[in-house]
């Protein structure tokens, strides 16, 4: 029965971080209905960021700041320099973007930061831990929760974030009393890269950094993100921290890790031929 | 090769193949009114044909195996290209029929001694059996969401192949080792010129297979669809039946394309098939062209070639300027080399029409 606490409960450490990035996809989502695919690359190449602030002698939580900064200016920036000319296009063309996009992060860390494996630091201090949870498993959820309480807040209590609801909802009307909505459109993206910065930090540790660390994790985000509800925030969480438990319990019990990812591809393929709203998604109903 | 599917009916600037809704489907009627262009063509494909038999004779094995891994991936990319350019179903995850396609003929090969040159076929067939059933799940899933789902398929695959289920068949992550087929009936060949030779006859049946499936009521019914979803289906046509159809179609060639792969490669293993095989299967349809048969052509010839070049500046530069590439030909030239070979040449025939 321990052991099986132990399992669960790890789960939802790592469900915590897959739900971090899940929220990253949501944020995109709500703000231009679009996938992010290069989410993860990008939480990746953050995380190399955090890596060589550490590196040039800056404090941990400094460094952890500063990224969540840095991501937030790139992402916003990539919106308003790349995204942005193809915003009305073809679906098609906006997904062999965001796969150029995902191809240069890669490469670009790689390239920058080579290809041999980096341990990263994790912040939290041992004591910190129990007999059920590492530092680091408590410390994930935590963060998690306080990035999840400011999103709440951000969203529900502050103008800015009653605009961004408002343009991404009716953009035109929005335009009308107002709002910048291109810019409304930004700060979503700058939103998702800082949320996929802290995903990127807090899963650091456990899987180690190196420029493909996070294909597996972007692959459990996308698969919470649907479970919940692509367009929800609390449904992305709760996806995501469903989807950690499962994998970790499966992958402890049943169908052994190696399995691990295409248990994702299953839940991802099943979800979508099922039920492509999730639980908690709104169904949308085209008229024909 | 011409293009007929999309007539010169498309005039400059190259309108982008997928995004052109309204006179796509009437722009790809055949026009007949192009007799003296015809004879430039027969020409022009003549020595083409002539340069494509001359390059086993002409140049070292290494580079013979070079050019006919672009003969593979020539009729993988004609096969995303049916689904993901025609059908305007996005596919992030072909590589992983290419891998099924590898894996048929390696397993058949080296397990149960079966002739290279059947394994081709069966590969095909096999594929084209399961691309059809999985274009049935994808029925429900619109553009982001298959490109969502196959994105997933292909992160999982070398997975999937790694696993201890699968390792009596697929050497798990050791893979399996081919033998090179020698050349038969006593043909002064060597192995890697007939190889040559063999892949490019699978490219021609590919080439025609392609073109006059798209010449044909199927082929107007596959671009229909994804132009006008609603009226293709106002007219009758069974839109889920052409959409897996094509979706099988397109997992068989590349599929064949695997297994020809495999033979010349003489090797499979799991990381060769890794999600970024498919991203180099979709930058080659998009800087070859979309939507166009000489595109698979010039994709081939740049995913085989480009990567050699920029290997020498670094490392990661291929994928690089893979990246960059894919987005700077989606904002200024979304129908790729082809589209741009086509509107240079339609100038070029216009300037000589005009009447002094």
């Amino acid at each position: 029965m321990d052991a099986f606490l132990h399992q669960a409960l790890a789960g939802l450490a790592t469900g915590s971080i897959y739900a971090s990035l899940a929220l990253a996809l949501v944020m995109i989502y709500q703000a231009t209905h679009l996938v992010n695919f290069s989410q993860g690359e990008f939480a990746m190449f953050s995380t190399y960021i955090a890596w060589s602030l550490m590196q040039a002698g800056f404090p941990y939580w400094i460094a952890f700041l500063a990224t969540i900064a840095i991501s937030f200016v790139l992402g916003a920036a990539i919106q308003q320099i790349i995204i942005r000319r193809f915003q009305d296009g073809s679906v098609l063309s906006v997904v062999v973007v965001f796969v150029g996009l995902l191809t240069i992060f890669n490469s670009l860390a790689g390239w920058l930061f080579g290809y041999s494996i980096k341990s990263f630091p994790s912040p939290f201090p041992k004591e910190l831990g129990n007999t059920y949870m590492s530092a680091h498993e408590l410390g994930a959820i935590g963060v998690m929760m306080v990035v999840l309480l400011l999103l709440v807040i951000f969203f529900r209590l502050t103008p800015l974030g009653l605009a961004m609801r408002a343009a991404s909802q009716n953009p035109v009307s929005s335009r009308l009393v107002g709002i910048r909505v291109s810019w409304m459109l930004a700060l979503g993206w700058g939103l998702a890269g800082a949320i996929g910065s802290v995903a990127g930090m807090m899963v650091a540790p456990v899987v180690f950094l190196d420029p493909n660390m996070m294909s597996g994790v972007l692959l459990y985000a996308f698969a919470g993100a649907l479970v919940g509800g692509i367009d929800n925030p609390l449904g992305a969480v709760l996806g995501g921290l469903l989807v950690g438990v499962l994998e970790n319990l499966l992958g402890a019990y049943v169908i052994g890790n190696e399995l691990k990812l295409s248990f994702a591809l299953a839940i991802i393929v099943a979800v979508l031929v099922i039920r492509p709203a999730g639980l908690l998604g709104a169904i949308h109903v085209s008229r024909v | 090769m011409p293009d007929k599917v999309h007539g010169p009916k498309k005039t400059a600037p190259p309108a982008h193949a997928v995004a052109e809704t309204t006179s796509g489907a009437i722009a790809t009627l055949p026009q007949e009114n192009r007799r003296a262009g015809l004879l430039g063509v027969t020409f022009g494909a003549t020595v083409f044909a002539g340069l494509l038999c001359a390059v086993p004779f002409a140049l070292p094995n290494y580079q013979i195996f070079q050019f006919t891994l672009v003969l593979v991936y020539a009729i993988a990319l004609l096969g995303l290209n049916i689904l993901t350019g025609y059908n305007g179903q996005i596919s992030l995850g072909h590589g992983a029929f290419y891998a099924i396609g590898a894996y048929i003929a390696a397993i058949l090969m080296d397990r149960y001694g079966i002739p290279y040159w059947l394994t081709v076929p069966v590969a095909g067939a096999v594929c084209l059996f399961i691309g059809f059933l999985f274009g049935f799940p994808a029925l429900r899933l619109e553009g982001l969401y298959l490109a969502l789902a196959t994105f997933a398929l292909a992160v999982a695959l070398p997975q999937l192949l790694k696993s201890k289920f699968l390792e009596r068949w697929t050497g798990g992550v050791q893979g399996i080792v081919i033998i090179k087929p020698n050349a038969p009936y006593g043909l002064k060949l060597n192995p890697d010129q007939w190889l040559y030779f063999f892949t490019l006859f699978f490219v021609l049946i590919a080439l025609i297979l392609t073109r006059n499936l798209l010449r044909s009521r199927i082929g107007l019914a596959i671009v229909a669809i994804r132009d006008q979803p609603i009226a293709a289906k106002a007219m009758g046509v069974n839109t889920a039946l052409y959409k897996s159809l094509a979706f099988g179609i397109s997992a068989m060639l590349t599929g064949i394309a695997g297994a020809l792969g495999a033979i010349a490669v003489q090797f499979v293993a799991p990381d060769s098939f890794s999600v970024f095989l498919s991203i180099t299967l979709l930058v080659g349809i998009v800087i070859g062209g979309l939507a166009s048969i000489s595109g698979a052509m010039y994709g081939a010839v740049f995913i085989q070639f480009v990567p050699n070049i920029a290997d020498k500046i670094s490392n990661a530069a291929p994928w690089a300027i893979y990246g960059a590439l894919l987005i700077l030909f989606m904002l200024i030239l979304p129908s790729g080399i082809a589209g741009g070979v086509r509107a240079m040449t339609h100038r070029f025939a216009m300037r000589r029409n005009t009447p002094k």
